[in-house]
């Protein structure tokens, strides 16, 4: 079976090249353009893994991260969040909030795929 | 557009979300203070700053990452947003246009002469800082690597909650080499007191290998803050240790010399222009539950044609056919008629994005003018053609122009003729039968008959002395060659005379109109109609011809009896509820020759606020009508607005609503000049 993955973004230029990187690599890609979306999402459906910005309308990133920590059903689900900081505050906040691991923007699709590889394990 | 070029999808993205940090600035502007708008121009930089950096745009990426730099500081409260700062950022996003939609070569003066400006608009102390974006990686100085590792680690108890899996950490470690691998157990709690989901056991590894630590920090990356690990290498390989640090990563450059503030006014001029340049392939975005509306409908379609198949096939002839083919028949009929309209508004979109851009012109023009000067708006939801909205854009903005320029007064001017300071420009929309009306008008010192006249003696375009109605002399301001240089300024002088805004209008099959009260101000009321339009009618008989009347200007329709018909011979006028309706018999005004029916009925339309009735002989009914075109030898005939092909393949006119409501009231003042 497939790895499912949840994609968070208000920018959908970013979900469409998320997308073509997740899915070349054989992932199922599910997408929601805001926090408030993504929390719809991840409370009908276990992902196997969740990527998500943290600056967008209705509801931040690092909301649907604590949201998201509370459900059962995506416990222990791996969050990474997407960051143009490399500010380390951020990163703790985000932590903290729950979230898995973060990945740095730019990126490119090796990146993602590395970063995906490494949380889903083999 | 799923599986388009994910640069495209930016493109478009990207001035998407140009006008939205557009529209929120030009709000700051009017409310410094306000968190919210403060907060959606930050976010707005931010993403695209982020996809920037991601689509290569590293050009867009730098730039705007100054401004989102700005306005993240006030967003903290370092400092507030000024009316400066504001303006600042507006000019900028003219740039990021430009780096949008370019690889930015030739632009690096123009950006830095802003970023400059930029600088110079923030506070003492509040110089843009660098985010080191290199630095992080560049910060860990190189060790050798060693020939092993020992390797204590205990994950927060957090992790797995929180989503890391320790057997996949345990698992990166082993493909680094080979590995001595012991669970520490001593923290484990009694069992009563076990948490399954936090992790409290710790590992000591023996990793032998020539693998270096970065690597292995690389395995723990996101939980090293938070975990206790201790890594000590067996033995040192190499002579120890390089200096650490010394390395100083590139950052990127803050903006070069600090250019003049009369430098940037040349690019902006460049800038303008490219702006209003077309992009190419446009898209139009739809809203999905227009796609699903329409996905159903072929749906439903698909099975209407099997059951069509079916009955072909089934031999049912007479009566029992007939019925089944008459409720097929039926049911394509309101599938179609629901597809076409779904289509049709597909291509739909509110004119209030046509509208919004000019939120910033008015902007613009106020500061080089001088003028205070207010933009109201009206029917922004009216839904237009998108081809339509765009070519509309430049003809307004001239127009815009023109009224900020010419039409209002300076302050002072506004302040003496007893009009309050701000001069207002609004613009209207709205649908008028199978047309857009879209109104120009401002309360300023209106147009100048005499200087009309003399302009236009001047430039040969009449006699002197001629005599010409009002309406005729207004009309000269649309005369070719008519414009000219003694009064272009910078502003409304963009080599387009008012000319050429007549002849796109009129390219588009649409009519542009003035009227103009010297003191009080003009307005301009440009009608366009809508290509391809699709209009629900009401289709009526008058003699032996089927007209149509647009469905939305029908306000009822009731009987003209045969008496009231008599009685009111002399003047046309009904009396509708306390209201008196001038009405028009169109036996009378189309000449048809005919008897009347016994039994006439009168339809009151209405448009622009006023009523008037239209006697015809039947109501046959309602009748989706697909407008076509007059032919041009039949442009002069103001009556109809189109024509449009009936079932049986005969031609039906299309009142002009407009047309017939002012002629109706024309005729009621001058029934009631003469009695």
């Amino acid at each position: 079976m497939t790895a499912s993955i949840l994609t968070v973004d208000d920018s959908s230029s970013l979900r469409l090249a998320t997308r073509i990187a997740l899915t070349g690599a054989g992932y199922t890609v599910t997408e929601a353009c805001d926090g408030l979306e993504g929390l719809g999402k991840a409370q009908g459906q276990k992902f196997d893994m969740i990527i998500t910005d943290l600056n967008m309308p209705n509801m931040d990133g690092l909301s649907m991260i604590r949201e998201i920590r509370k459900l059962p059903i995506q416990m222990g689900t791996p969050i990474i969040f997407l960051t143009t900081e490399s500010d380390d505050a951020i990163k703790q906040e985000a932590r903290a909030a729950g979230a898995t691991g973060w990945l740095v923007k730019p990126f490119q699709p090796d990146q993602l795929l590395r970063i995906a590889k490494k949380v889903l394990g083999r | 557009m799923s599986d388009s070029d994910p640069i495209a999808a930016f493109r478009v993205e990207a001035g998407d979300l140009l006008d939205q940090i557009e529209q929120a600035l030009l709000d700051l502007s009017n409310r410094l203070d306000d968190r919210g708008l403060i907060d959606a121009v930050f976010r707005g930089l931010h993403t695209l700053k982020g996809s920037g950096a991601m689509f290569g745009f590293d050009a867009l990426a730098t730039f705007t990452h100054h401004c989102e730099t700005a306005f993240d500081r006030v967003r903290k409260g370092l400092f507030p947003a000024t009316a400066e700062l504001v303006h600042v950022i507006l000019s900028a996003m003219d740039h990021m246009r430009a780096l949008v939609d370019g690889d930015g070569a030739g632009l690096e003066a123009t950006g830095d002469a802003i970023l400059a400006r930029l600088q110079a608009a923030l506070p003492e102390g509040g110089a843009t800082v660098q985010a080191p974006l290199a630095a992080a990686q560049a910060a860990t100085a190189d060790e050798p690597p060693a020939t092993g590792w020992h390797l204590v680690f205990r994950l927060p108890a957090t992790a797995m909650a929180n989503g890391t899996n320790p057997l996949s950490l345990l698992d990166e470690l082993r493909e680094l080499g080979d590995c001595r691998v012991v669970a520490l157990c001593d923290r484990l709690p009694a069992l009563p007191d076990l948490i399954p989901t936090e992790c409290m056991i710790g590992w000591d590894i023996t990793l032998t290998g020539n693998v270096s630590r970065d690597a292995i920090e690389d395995v723990f990356i996101f939980v090293m803050d938070d975990m206790e690990m201790s890594l000590t290498p067996f033995a040192i390989a190499q002579e120890a240790a390089h200096a650490p640090g010394g390395i100083d990563a590139p950052s990127p450059a803050l903006p070069g010399p600090v250019a003049t503030p009369q430098a940037v006014a040349a690019p902006a001029a460049a800038e303008g222009a490219a702006r209003q340049a077309p992009r190419a392939g446009e898209s139009v975005r739809v809203p999905a539950e227009r796609l699903d509306v329409l996905m159903d409908r072929v749906g439903e379609l698909v099975i209407v044609q099997s059951r069509l198949s079916q009955l072909a096939n089934s031999g049912l002839i007479g009566a029992t056919g007939e019925v089944a083919l008459r409720s097929i028949s039926e049911e394509i009929e309101r599938l179609v008629s629901e597809m076409r309209d779904t289509m049709m508004v597909l291509r739909m979109v509110p004119i209030a994005n046509l509208f919004g851009r000019f939120r910033r012109l008015i902007h613009d023009l106020a500061r080089d003018t001088g003028k205070a000067i207010e933009l109201l708006t009206d029917g922004e939801a009216t839904e237009v053609d998108k081809t339509v909205t765009e070519q509309l854009a430049d003809p307004i903005v001239h127009l815009i122009r023109n009224a900020c320029d010419h039409g209002l007064e300076a302050p002072d001017e506004r302040l003496a003729a007893g009009k309050p300071v701000t001069g207002q420009v609004m613009l209207t929309a709205a649908h008028a039968g199978g047309e857009v009306l879209i109104t120009i008008t401002d309360d300023g010192r209106g147009i100048n008959r005499e200087r009309v006249r003399a302009k236009a003696e001047g430039n040969g375009l009449i006699q002197p002395g001629q005599a010409l109605s009002d309406h005729e002399l207004l009309q000269l301001i649309f005369a070719p060659g008519f414009s000219t240089a003694a009064q272009v300024t910078n502003l409304s002088g963009r080599g387009v005379g008012m000319d050429v805004v007549k002849r796109t209008i009129e390219g588009l099959r649409g009519t542009i109109d003035i009227a103009s009260q010297e003191g009080k101000g003009s307005t301009f009321t440009l009608r366009i109609p809508l290509t391809l339009a699709i209009i629900e009618g009401l289709l009526v008989r008058v003699g032996t011809g089927c007209y149509v009347i647009p469905l939305a200007a029908v306000e009822e329709c009731i009987e003209l009896s045969a008496d009231e018909d008599l009685r009111t011979r002399g003047r046309s006028m009904i009396r509708l509820r306390d209201a008196l309706v001038p009405f028009l018999r169109l036996h009378d005004l189309f000449e048809t020759g005919a008897e009347p029916d016994p039994h006439q009925k009168i339809v009151v339309i209405s448009a622009a606020g006023e009523r008037v009735g239209l006697v015809v002989d039947q109501i046959i009914g309602s009748h989706q009508t697909v407008i076509k075109s007059m032919s041009n030898v039949h442009r002069a005939v103001n009556s109809f607005s189109g024509a449009t092909i009936l079932g049986d393949g005969s031609v039906a006119l299309i009142l002009d609503i407009m047309q017939l409501v002012a002629s109706g009231q024309q005729r009621e003042a001058r029934l009631r000049a003469v009695g």
